[in-house]
């Protein structure tokens, strides 16, 4: 099956979903599974199917790279987990949608749970988008769908509160995201980012116009990323949104935003390119702003959805670095060692969430207090969150380090003295806060600790994510491989 | 399979055991015993092998840049392995009645330790020594004494800060050594790199950065704030481990990557004089710190830090004979403080206060305690016929072998005759702390008596080494010599 019938199928399954849920009453659980079959079928098409090729007709628009296939399998994979700890975290949802929880039961989770599917499409074509209209069109449809995921708990404050801001803040993005990209079309006259790049790397006359245009589209994407200073959204929506879509928030759509500023990115830096050396220091800028916010800030929560947030503020600082660097003689490319960044974020992420859902679910709090002692009464959740805040901190074998490690290098290749003081600063801080929750678990637990279980399917991904952060940690040519294979 | 690779895997696979359940201190205590097993067996065919990097394995891991999961022992690496299992061995065996954490956390950081002293590899001789740093935060943090949370967070944050300043040091490392076949991190690819006057302040900076981060690992003045109060807090277990072995990883790294790597750059003025001023601050500056410590912890915690000066000395000079005299202070500092503070756990254990004002005495109804304090304690503070001393006359003979009376002194020559005063002050704080504890008249009551037959075990296993090492130096320099000789050091 080629990547393009996939997504087809996923569009057509996830509409088909939407009408059965309105006109049926079909138990809400069941479209999960559904949802769930789907997804991991998807995968096994998406990884098992020989090459596909680009129709003609398509390739100015679309492409399949090696890239385009590994942030495919990232977006199935986000969308999977997500929906694994939906199911989890379904009382609490229910309980904020329903005027009556009790007797409704879960009747109003339906597009919650097929919802994701179609977020899944924009991803996944996002991933292979290479032209302006279909990564404006891909990424208005992954941000439409998050804004009715995050205000989703229509009866929780904090949940509409976080879909106003996401919403306002989108919306303002995608104008500065649609603005740039009007400018560059009407400067270079090119939809294709190859067109682009042509004109770019054979420019006459001032490039001011140009530098404005490549501005507006990384400060559009910017916020998709929650790049410093477009970060201002991501605590509160972060913190409010129910915590399968702030996991989703997290790892897919800062996967999805990611693979379309590489690819923008790799435009504006082709060689030769008249506004690469402006464009790299804008990078710059914002990487060590990014890493420095993100850092220093969460140093100071002790709300763990909350610190999760400023966390992936910091990782995004570190891939944002990873763009700006050229990694001669690396054997990774930029965009490579920023995939393979998110492929080592993606479980150590998606464990703290997983419990993080479930303990909310199981009625604990997300304070990280209320964690005190969860190791030594759920030794095995315990483990693997440790084993994950570690690895988020980047410590030496573990999946984390590899990422950190492939952007500390590429920095050192190119000389970047001053980012990588500040990266080491950022990384240290990183210490500090990630540390305090490990301490907190491994503290003697108060009475009435918390004991936190998990279904079936949340302790498979959870046994697969931490076999991944430890495999990958002593062994990062698995991902290497995955990203060099010739599809 | 090579058996370096059971030797490291051994330990985890032991804390694993424990976790899911395994009883704690069986599984513990054989699995340090197979592995010292091993390690005095390897020594043994070492000697028969005829020298040289063996047993050998290695598997890529990554392509570009080329990262080998690699092992291999050469002399040196099993003299620290030695280290390594003994005190392992001894740390574990004076557990008692603790939980199981205190097994599974003095496991992994000897994991950590023995896979940095024998891999091949500098990704995994950097990576593997980080293993220790959750279960040392999390046993100081949980299980320290006094002001236990800050010293945890004094280690773990100076230590993180260490190796991510090591890690770049060690990426330049990587970058200047590397063959014209790309980048790699095996230690056995890598080119010691020849600077010419363009690069050279480089090759210098990245040197320095190199001492810094290692010097961190190892409590170099003034980056050895972390030292004292981390040692003096932690678990018994996690003390004797961390001084006693994971302290050497620094000056291992040094000596088996940044000096073989960087020729020459130990010996720019600049740079040496640098070293010679800081370690001077170890010796004197900390040693007078020392010397008004009034708790036995305490004081045991910052003679360690002190001691670590005069090994600095020993790669200061830089020649064979310094850097060998280095090498033998290494193990038996490890090997002394390992008993130093195991001892001093065993007095936490029945007093109720270790103020060494307060006590007195003790010897009386504990001669065996106080016969063992006293071999360490005139270890410790180099006495003739003790591991300690001929490390350290090694030392200060390999920095007086450049001496030559026409040139007069050296910076270096300077330092050593400086760091001698440190040796009095050592006798005066070691000597005086052994008279108060135990002799003189017990006036407050407090006493304690030998521990039991099945608990001297360890005590007499570390200071039997230390005495055989001290009355036959050759046991160790023969293991070693070669191996020095083979990483160019003259």
């Amino acid at each position: 099956m080629s990547p393009l019938s996939i997504e087809l199928s996923l569009g057509v399954s996830a509409l088909f979903l939407l009408l059965l849920e309105s006109f049926s009453m079909v138990p809400r659980k069941s479209i999960a599974h559904v949802v769930i079959a789907l997804l991991v079928a998807a995968l096994a098409a998406l990884i098992f199917s020989p090459p596909a090729v680009v129709p003609t007709s398509m390739g100015e628009f679309y492409r399949l790279d090696n890239l385009a296939y590994f942030y495919k399998g990232l977006a199935l994979l986000s969308t999977l987990t997500v929906t694994v700890i939906s199911l989890e975290y379904a009382p609490v949802i229910n309980q904020f949608v329903s005027a009556n929880p009790e007797r409704t039961k879960d009747a109003g989770l339906g597009e919650f749970y097929t919802l994701p599917l179609l977020v899944c499409l924009g991803m996944m074509v996002m991933a292979s988008a290479n032209d302006l209209v279909t990564i404006f069109v891909s990424l208005e449809l992954v941000t439409v769908s998050f804004y009715v995921l995050v205000a989703f708990m229509r009866r929780s404050a904090g949940s509409l509160e976080a879909g106003v801001k996401y919403l306002i803040l989108g919306a303002l993005s995608t104008g500065l995201l649609v603005y740039g990209m009007a400018w560059l079309y009407g400067l270079t006259g090119q939809m294709t980012l190859e067109g682009i790049t042509g004109k770019i790397t054979h420019w006459q006359g001032s490039n001011v116009p140009l530098l404005f245009a490549a501005a507006l589209l990384i400060a559009g994407l910017g916020f998709k990323v929650a790049a410093v200073p477009f970060q201002i959204w991501v605590p509160d929506v972060y913190q409010g949104a129910p915590t399968p879509v702030t996991a989703f928030l997290s790892v897919g759509s800062k996967a999805a935003g990611f693979i379309v500023l590489t690819r923008v990115v790799q435009t504006f830096l082709a060689p030769h390119s008249v506004i690469a050396p402006q464009v790299t220091q804008m990078l710059l800028v914002l990487a060590c702003a990014t890493i420095l916010f993100g850092n220093l800030a969460a140093i100071a929560q002790t709300n763990f959805k909350r610190l999760l947030a400023y966390s992936s503020i910091s990782h995004a600082g570190y891939l944002l670095l990873a763009l700006a660097c050229h990694a001669s003689g690396l054997g990774f490319t930029p965009s490579e060692v920023v995939a393979f960044y998110l492929a080592t974020y993606l479980p150590m992420t998606f464990i703290c969430f997983l419990v993080l859902a479930a303990a909310r679910a199981q009625g604990i709090s997300e304070d990280i207090a209320s964690f005190q002692g969860l190791a030594r009464t759920s030794p095995k959740i315990g483990f693997a969150l440790t084993l994950a805040l570690a690895a988020l901190a980047g410590l030496p074998l573990t999946a984390g380090f590899m990422g950190k490690f492939l952007v500390f290098f590429a920095a050192t290749l190119d000389g970047n003295y001053a980012s990588l003081v500040i990266a080491i600063i950022g990384a240290a801080a990183g210490f500090y806060y990630y540390f305090k929750i490990i301490l907190t678990l491994h503290t003697e637990p108060q009475p009435g600790a918390p004991v936190v279980s998990l279904n079936a399917g949340s302790q498979i991904l959870l046994v697969l994510f931490v076999v991944a952060i430890i495999f990958v940690g002593v062994y990062p040519d698995l991902i290497g491989r995955l990203l060099h294979a010739s599809h | 399979m090579s058996p370096l690779v059971i030797i490291i895997l051994l330990p985890i696979i032991a804390a694993l055991a424990i976790w899911l359940g395994a009883p704690a201190r069986f599984t513990a205590v054989a699995a340090a015993l197979v592995n010292l097993a091993i390690t005095l067996g390897l020594i043994g065919g070492y000697a028969s092998a005829g020298g040289g990097m063996i047993w050998k394995s290695s598997h890529l891991v990554l392509d570009h840049p080329a990262i080998h999961f690699a092992v291999g022992a050469d002399g040196i690496s099993l003299a620290m392995t030695l280290l390594t299992m003994l005190v392992t061995t001894a740390a574990l065996w004076s557990i008692v009645d603790k939980d199981r954490i205190y097994y599974i956390a003095s496991l992994l950081i000897s994991a950590g330790a023995l896979g940095a002293f024998l891999s091949t590899d500098i990704f995994f001789i950097f990576a593997f020594h980080e293993l220790a740093l959750i279960p040392t935060f999390l046993m100081i943090a949980l299980y320290g004494h006094g002001d236990r949370k800050t010293a945890a967070w004094k280690i773990t944050i100076y230590l993180g800060i260490g190796s991510l300043v090591l890690l770049t040091g060690l990426l330049g490392v990587v970058w200047w050594c590397s063959p014209e076949s790309g980048l790699t991190f095996a230690l056995a690819d890598l080119k010691p790199v020849i600077s010419n006057c363009k690069t050279e302040a480089l090759v210098n900076l990245n040197f320095f950065i190199l001492l810094v981060g290692f010097g961190t690992l190892v409590s170099l003045f003034p980056v050895h704030d972390w030292a004292a109060p981390a040692y003096a807090s932690a678990p018994t277990p996690v003390a004797m481990l961390h001084a006693g072995v994971l302290k050497k990883f620094g000056l291992y790294g040094l000596i088996r990557i940044a000096l073989p790597l960087f020729p020459g750059a130990m010996q720019t003025p600049w740079i040496q004089h640098a070293l010679l001023l800081m370690l001077l601050g170890n010796i004197l500056v900390v040693g007078y710190v020392t010397l008004h410590q009034r708790r036995l912890d305490e004081m045991l915690a910052n003679s360690s830090v002190m001691h670590m000066g005069y090994i600095f000395l020993g790669l200061a000079a830089g020649n064979a004979l310094g850097v060998n005299g280095a090498l033998v202070l290494m193990f038996a500092h490890g090997i002394s403080i390992a008993l130093l503070f195991m001892l001093c756990g065993k007095l936490r254990n029945h007093l109720s206060t270790l103020e060494m004002d307060k006590l007195g005495g003790l010897a009386a109804n504990a001669p065996f305690l106080g016969v063992v304090f006293g071999i360490a304690t005139f270890a410790s503070i180099g006495l003739p016929g003790l591991a300690n001393f001929a490390g350290e006359v090694l030392v200060f003979l390999g920095t007086f072998q450049s001496f030559a009376w026409d040139k007069g002194f050296t910076m270096l020559h300077i330092t050593t005759i400086l760091s001698l005063l440190g040796v009095i002050i050592s006798a005066v704080y070691m000597l005086r702390a052994y008279r108060k504890i135990f002799f003189g008249e017990a006036t407050t009551g407090l006493f304690m008596s030998d521990p039991a037959t099945s608990q001297r075990v360890p005590m007499f296993l570390l200071a039997a080494v230390l005495l055989v090492i001290g009355c036959h130096p050759a046991t160790l320099l023969n293991l070693i010599q070669d191996s020095l000789a083979a990483l160019n050091f003259k």
